[in-house]
């Protein structure tokens, strides 16, 4: 059984992390790479409009909880996800009007707009802070697990066990859903095809009657929304806290990036590299070798290549590896 | 009024804040806002290098700072008893057989003919191989040197130099990081620069953080040997003691101040040096060139001029000023705390610093940077005497009230943020313009 066993520790502690971290990141590079192909800057606010979406969805789920509604065995926050997404909206689309709008009737360089959502990403930051606070908050609730571990050993009669958590299905199932949803919709909808020949020249798309605010109004609702949801769905599944959320910009970007910013496809894919490359460097094999292995030729470290601690340096050099190698990314992406 | 007359007036302006806060809070206060930002100051002269000079868009401000951070430790500490016999030249040649392997790897990436499987194949092997058997030189040594007194020392220590030496091999050090950054990724497109910069100085931190044989890692080191003489030396010392009572002062008090005092002339001297090199640069031939490139690039090229290499050298140059601000950081605050780096305090305030102070112009990033620093420390109390104005109509022990004033601390980046959309926004060229 020691092949199975192996498999089952792999599963557990790589395959699913992987998969679960890897569909938040691809939510959250599918914001910043929409933004970047159509309005042509990195939005270094997009970590912290993921706070602020899980913020917003957080006290929604209060709210919820305090009137004793509840969806069973999942989670209530994705009751409340619709008010946390309405209200980041709000916030993303009052925003472009306040400040970004000006800059693009000007026609100012990428950079500025960078530097731009660098003061746009710290107000949402202080705003987070001040509302609620800078602690560490868990809002999951309903069922944990589909099956736990115990149950699983007892279903399988094997060594190694797998434990299935509730968030990890419903993180999964979602971004299933919505990139289904996104892909459908750039593709086959009238308003997607205006976006993406807005995308792909803007000249061209003006001169074909799209109209520019319109498209641009699309992008930030699509961008918002993506944010919530990835950041509602890192909340649930780890916590909430306003510093990692902050940090999770630096492996967003990378996802989109590494997949070729500006491509929503290279975005997903882009995602999945950087979260299985952060798990896969910084896990340790020794007890898969030990099942793989015969007893002569175990390791006797823990045969891991990097402590847990590098995580944010591995994703980081994926990025540069393939900035340095292939700089449109996995897939093409927009070279400005 | 001319823009000479009005630039001392804006130096005046935030001298006076400063002195407004000695009368109001304190001097001791009103001083240490002064040497942060002298040091605030530098920094935004370093980023002020390779952006207002270059337009090279470096986020990778904290990384640098905290290598310049590193070489006081590196310098000035202590040599910790046995630790080089235990496993430090063991590190040092793991450390360069990683360098040789991945400069084997880079060579043979060139030198292979591109595409096939061959050449992956080659890497693959060089690469692997080459970091198995790094981790099995580096990981006993690392782990012997972790054992030397792991409460106190556990680290290589430094070579017990004067402190005022780590200056200058803060810069070195952050020059040469920045060497290999620039060579590797000034190719790259701006905004792929910045992201790369910022994931660059992450996962500096992150090596601080975790070699501990190196910094003790998030453990600390304290205990950075000053180049002043200490308040409780002072106090004891009759000569202090009987000039202050002298001049009718409380030793106690006078001793801070003093200290404070002579910190703030070490880093003005720095400043005012560099502040003079940056100008003579900015306004000599080379100085010229640079804002040519800046300007525009394929006309520069055109010209004659090799813009890549002269990129690299103005970021190099502003990676230095950065190290040497590092170093003076982390040598006021006598110790070295790798988790206290935070790209929004080390990176983007900085930024916030140039941008206000108006980009391109040396005298603006340092008056943005001490203008800023001010107002980054006394938003705080703004924030708090604001919420408890606004909250005071509320019943005292209302659980609203009491959040609204816990969070007032969070003011800070709030405001930061409406500055610096204000200022891009109004004033793009900042207080005082660049040429």
């Amino acid at each position: 059984m020691g092949f199975l066993d192996a498999l089952v520790a792999f599963a557990n502690y790589v395959l699913l992390p992987g998969i679960t971290y890897g569909s938040q990141l691809a939510l959250g590079a599918l914001g910043a790479t929409l933004v970047y192909g159509i309005l042509r800057f990195s939005n270094f606010a997009h970590g912290d409009t993921m706070a602020f979406g899980t913020m917003a969805t957080i006290l929604a789920t209060w709210g919820l909880q305090a009137m004793g509604v509840g969806l069973g065995p999942l989670p209530t926050a994705l009751l409340a996800l619709p008010a946390g997404i309405l209200a980041t909206v709000l916030f993303v689309l009052a925003t472009d009007r306040l400040v970004y709008r000006t800059y693009r009737t000007r026609k100012v360089n990428s950079l500025t707009l960078v530097m731009v959502s660098l003061g746009v990403m710290f107000v949402m930051n202080g705003l987070v802070r001040i509302v609620i606070g800078v602690d560490d908050r868990q809002f999951a609730d309903g069922a944990r697990f589909v099956f736990t571990a115990a149950q699983f050993r007892a279903w399988t009669g094997l060594t190694e066990s797998l434990a299935l958590r509730t968030t990890q299905v419903v993180t999964v199932a979602l971004t299933v859903l919505v990139v289904g949803w996104l892909h459908w919709f750039l593709q086959r909808t009238r308003t997607g095809k205006s976006m993406r020949a807005f995308s792909d020249n803007e000249n061209l798309a003006l001169l074909s009657g799209i109209d520019p605010e319109r498209v641009v109004a699309i992008v930030w609702v699509l961008s918002a929304a993506l944010a919530t949801l990835a950041g509602v769905l890192y909340g649930l599944d780890k916590s909430f806290r306003p510093f990692t959320y902050f940090q999770l910009l630096l492996p967003v970007f990378a996802a989109a990036v590494v997949g070729g910013f500006g491509n929503p496809l290279g975005a997903v894919a882009g995602g999945f590299v950087i979260a299985f490359s952060e798990v896969f460097v910084t896990y340790s094999f020794k007890k898969v070798l030990g099942y793989l292995l015969p007893a002569a030729w175990q390791p006797e470290g823990l045969a891991q290549l990097l402590t847990t601690d590098y995580k944010v340096a591995v994703s980081f050099t994926v990025l540069v590896l393939v900035l340095l190698f292939r700089p449109t990314g996995i897939f093409r992406g927009k070279s400005a | 009024m001319s823009a000479a007359t009005r630039n001392v007036l804006l130096f005046a302006a935030v001298a006076g804040l400063i002195v407004l806060t000695g009368f109001t809070q304190s001097w001791n206060a009103a001083l240490a806002i002064v040497n942060m930002g002298l040091i605030s100051a530098v920094m935004a002269l370093g980023v002020n290098i390779s952006w207002g000079y270059a337009g090279l868009y470096n986020i990778g401000t904290m990384g640098f700072v905290a290598l310049g951070g590193l070489a006081t430790v590196l310098v000035a500490t202590p040599p910790t008893e046995g630790a080089w016999r235990a496993g430090g030249f063991r590190i040092v040649a793991a450390l360069v057989f990683g360098a040789l392997v991945v400069a084997a790897a880079a060579s043979l990436y060139r030198r292979l003919p591109k595409g096939g499987w061959r050449r992956s194949a080659a890497l693959a092997a060089v690469l692997v191989v080459g970091f198995y058997v790094y981790r099995l030189v580096l990981d006993p040594a690392v782990a012997a040197v972790e054992a030397i007194n792991p409460a106190l020392q556990g680290n290589l220590g430094g070579l017990g130099l004067p402190v005022l030496l780590s200056w200058p091999v803060g810069g070195l050090l952050a020059a040469g990081a920045g060497w290999l950054i620039g060579k590797t990724a000034l190719g790259l497109r701006s905004d792929y620069l910045a992201i790369a910069t910022l994931g660059i100085a992450e996962i500096v931190i992150a090596v601080l953080k975790n070699e501990d044989w190196l910094d003790r890692g998030v453990k600390n080191i304290v205990d950075i040997p000053r180049p002043v003489p200490y308040e409780i030396d002072l106090q004891s010392s009759p000569a202090f003691v009987s000039f202050m009572s002298g001049i009718g002062a409380d030793p106690g008090a006078a001793s801070a101040i003093v200290v404070k005092l002579l910190y703030a002339g070490l880093f003005l001297a720095v400043l005012l040096s560099l502040l003079w090199l940056c100008e003579a640069a900015l306004n000599s031939p080379w100085g010229r060139m640079m804002r040519a490139i800046r300007d525009n690039e394929t006309a520069a090229a055109a010209m004659g001029k090799d813009v890549t290499s002269r990129h690299l050298q103005v970021f190099v140059l502003g990676c230095a000023v950065l190290g040497i601000a590092g170093a003076m950081m982390a040598t006021l605050e006598g110790q070295l705390t790798p988790g206290a780096f935070q790209p929004l305090r080390f990176t983007f305030l900085v930024w916030v610093m140039v941008v206000v102070g108006g980009s391109g112009n040396n005298f603006g990033a340092v008056l943005g940077g001490v203008l800023v620093w001010y107002l980054w420390v006394q938003v705080e109390p703004w924030g708090n005497a604001l919420m408890a104005l606004a909250t005071s109509g509320m019943a005292d022990g209302s659980p609203l009230r009491q959040h609204l004033l816990d969070s007032a601390a969070q003011m800070r980046p709030l405001v930061m943020g409406v500055i610096l959309i204000l200022m891009l926004r109004f004033r793009p060229q900042g207080l005082i313009p660049g040429k």
